[in-house]
């Protein structure tokens, strides 16, 4: 018997809207063909679905789906989307925001809408910088980074914004890179399927500045650099306090609630 | 049936916004504001509708946008601190034409100022405050029954012209018991938001009074929503022709229908030799004196305006005329008296300000009235 899916990842892609503006070798593009991927695996209709992003590289998702979207101010998106749920909690809601939109300047938001287990999918696509603006450092972005804020070293600590929204107390913490993709696609899926706040770090590459500045090589050097650099959560935890400096660990940190639909 | 009450401004804005079908408040507890929270952290459970306590202003306006955004009738209410850090979301809620309403109780001073002390400072500020070119409507009421009643208006308004309202009240107004009667929902008229019916790829409806008809989510229909220069599809644009266009309409919408919103209401006589112009809580002090200068022989009349923005620029101007003086009492360095300056061509505009966290009285107003016409 044949039973193909009513929606596939295209039916969430505005095509006409192509080509995005995003730099060759930026992983924002596989990010949100992933969020597309996992909105059809759960077939979600497009019109019950709100993409809701802030400002910058990550923010201009919401320009190519053919879901309902939202863009606001800078760092805001989660307590836009607080209003969203709770007026319609039919609805599925997935925030897109950058490193510095939601640890920067949205930090105070992010805190709190994991406090109150807000039930969205929250998507951190980490370039390790601003790249709207020109590549200047971030929160996330790691100790001794050249950045054209930071010529010689990022001097401020790293942050984690895992942890951060662990202890605030999301339902569910994950990290995964665009380099491991099927785990992304998986963890939107368990995200997806899963009452609360969910959070999913993705680091992703961003060659036009923070790639450049720290040389890590072009689109494809960088990829393999996420891939060496970010390790599953069980070798990284076996490492020494030392080794840990140098690694990501990916996985999923927090999990505390089964899957409200499967 | 009606009711009556005799409870505070604040109360009466909460139950006003309820009446008006508001389903929703976000706020961040603030003096002189704090009560309406309070009452609609009890009523908006009762009414099937939400109370929730955000993180600080800048998250009580993004909420109140954001639920607005799925058809439900939004609010929030804050004092001046508040008031400045919405104001770039505000902006927002302008460019994407989002319904919703936020009550200013004005408090006394420059930041933190005197928290429980009226002032009418922040006017320029709903006019100006956040950036970019962009017109807004405000209100002020007068009375604790104008709380309700400016209240129910501000709501319609938002619909009608899918923009921002601002009602602007103060300490003494937001705290000031008095006797009012509570319409029903029934007994008011309520605007309600107009349905949007659009394919994906059709451009939004704009009305024949230069408003967007814009879907809501969840709507078959699909809304894109951006704080971005956008097309008639809600697509972001840095196209010359389409920002000028978007711009010039935002402004259009709203200060091309002036003669929709609350006109000046007149005391005394409307073709004054002294002529008074007030709004919110001042108007007391206006029209008490006006009183007091009749009866000492003076043609006084008071012209009280209960929509501050847009500035009701042609009628202000007509009156100030015919008049042979005008004053401009107000609870600011004359914020409204600039406005009123540039309306009046020929008679002279003697503002007549207090700043000392006191509200204005008959007294400075006669005063004033009395030194410039000679009246001993």
């Amino acid at each position: 018997m044949n039973c193909s899916p009513r929606y596939t990842y295209k039916d969430y892609i505005a095509f006409d809207r192509l080509p995005h503006l995003w730099c060759s070798g930026c992983g924002h593009g596989l990010i949100l063909k992933s969020v597309a991927l996992s909105l059809s695996d759960a077939q979600l209709p497009p019109d019950q679905v709100v993409i809701a992003t802030g400002i910058g590289c990550s923010g201009r998702s919401g320009d190519y789906v053919t879901t309902h979207k939202f863009q606001g101010t800078h760092g805001r998106t989660l307590a836009f989307a607080t209003g969203i749920k709770l007026s319609k909690p039919e609805l599925t809601v997935v925030c897109i925001m950058g490193d510095g939109d939601c640890g920067a300047i949205g930090g105070n938001h992010l805190l709190h809408a994991a406090r109150r287990d807000l039930d969205v999918v929250a998507i951190v696509s980490n370039n390790l910088n601003y790249g709207m603006t020109g590549g200047q450092f971030s929160p996330l972005t790691p100790e001794n980074s050249i950045t054209s804020t930071s010529r010689g070293g990022k001097q401020e600590k790293n942050m984690d914004i895992c942890e951060i929204v662990r202890a605030a107390g999301a339902t569910m913490v994950a990290r995964t890179t665009v380099y491991h993709i099927t785990q992304l696609r998986k963890m939107l899926h368990t995200a997806l399927n899963t009452k609360g706040f969910t959070l999913i770090e993705v680091l992703t590459p961003c060659p036009t500045y923070y790639g450049r500045y720290n040389k890590l090589g072009a689109a494809a050097d960088m990829m393999k650099w996420l891939r060496k650099k970010v390790i599953p959560l069980k070798q990284y935890n076996k490492l020494s306090a030392e080794e840990k400096r140098e690694y990501y660990w990916r996985g999923t940190l927090v999990k505390n609630e089964v899957s409200a639909s499967e | 049936m009606a009711q009556e009450g005799f409870i505070q401004g604040n109360e009466a804005c909460a139950r006003g916004a309820i009446a008006a079908g508001a389903r929703f408040f976000a706020g961040y507890p603030i003096s002189p504001a704090s009560e309406i929270a309070e009452v609609c952290s009890e009523l908006m459970p009762q009414v099937g509708g939400h109370y929730v306590q955000m993180e600080d202003e800048i998250a009580s306006i993004a909420a109140v946008i954001g639920a607005s955004l799925t058809g439900t009738k939004a609010f929030t209410a804050t004092s001046g601190p508040g008031f400045s850090l919405m104001q770039e979301n505000i902006g927002l809620a302008i460019m994407a034409e989002v319904p919703c309403v936020i009550i200013n109780a004005q408090r006394f001073g420059l930041s933190t100022g005197v928290a429980t002390k009226p002032a009418q400072g922040d006017v320029m500020q709903a006019r100006w405050g956040t950036h970019g070119d962009h017109a807004v409507i405000t209100l002020a009421p007068t009375t604790v029954q104008e709380c309700f009643d400016l209240t129910v208006t501000a709501f319609n308004l938002a619909e009608r012209f899918r923009s921002p309202v601002f009602l602007f009240t103060d300490a003494a107004t937001a705290h000031l018991r008095e006797k009012i009667i509570i319409k029903e929902p029934g007994e008011l008229e309520i605007i309600n938001r107009k349905p949007a019916y659009n394919a994906p790829e059709e451009p939004y409806v704009i009305d024949d009074k230069q408003v967007s008809i814009l879907p809501n989510y969840g709507d078959s229909s699909i809304l894109r929503v951006t704080g971005l220069v956008h097309d008639s599809r809600g697509f972001s644009s840095s196209d010359p022709e389409i920002a000028t266009t978007l711009t010039r309409r935002l402004i259009a919408k709203i200060e091309d229908y002036q003669n929709e919103l609350p006109q000046p209401v007149w005391y005394g006589t409307t073709r004054p030799q002294v002529l008074i112009i007030s709004y919110g809580i001042v108007t007391r002090a206006a029209r008490a004196a006006m009183e007091r200068l009749i009866a000492r022989g003076l043609e006084v009349g008071v012209m009280s305006l209960p929509t501050l923005w847009p500035f009701p620029q042609s009628e202000v101007a007509r009156a100030c005329s015919r008049a042979r003086w005008v004053f401009v009492p107000e609870m600011n360095y004359g914020q409204i008296a600039r406005e009123v300056r540039a309306a009046s061509r020929a008679t002279p505009v003697f503002g007549i300000y207090r700043t000392d966290t006191n509200i204005l009285t008959p007294n400075d107003i006669i005063a004033e009235v009395k030194k410039v016409v000679g009246l001993k």
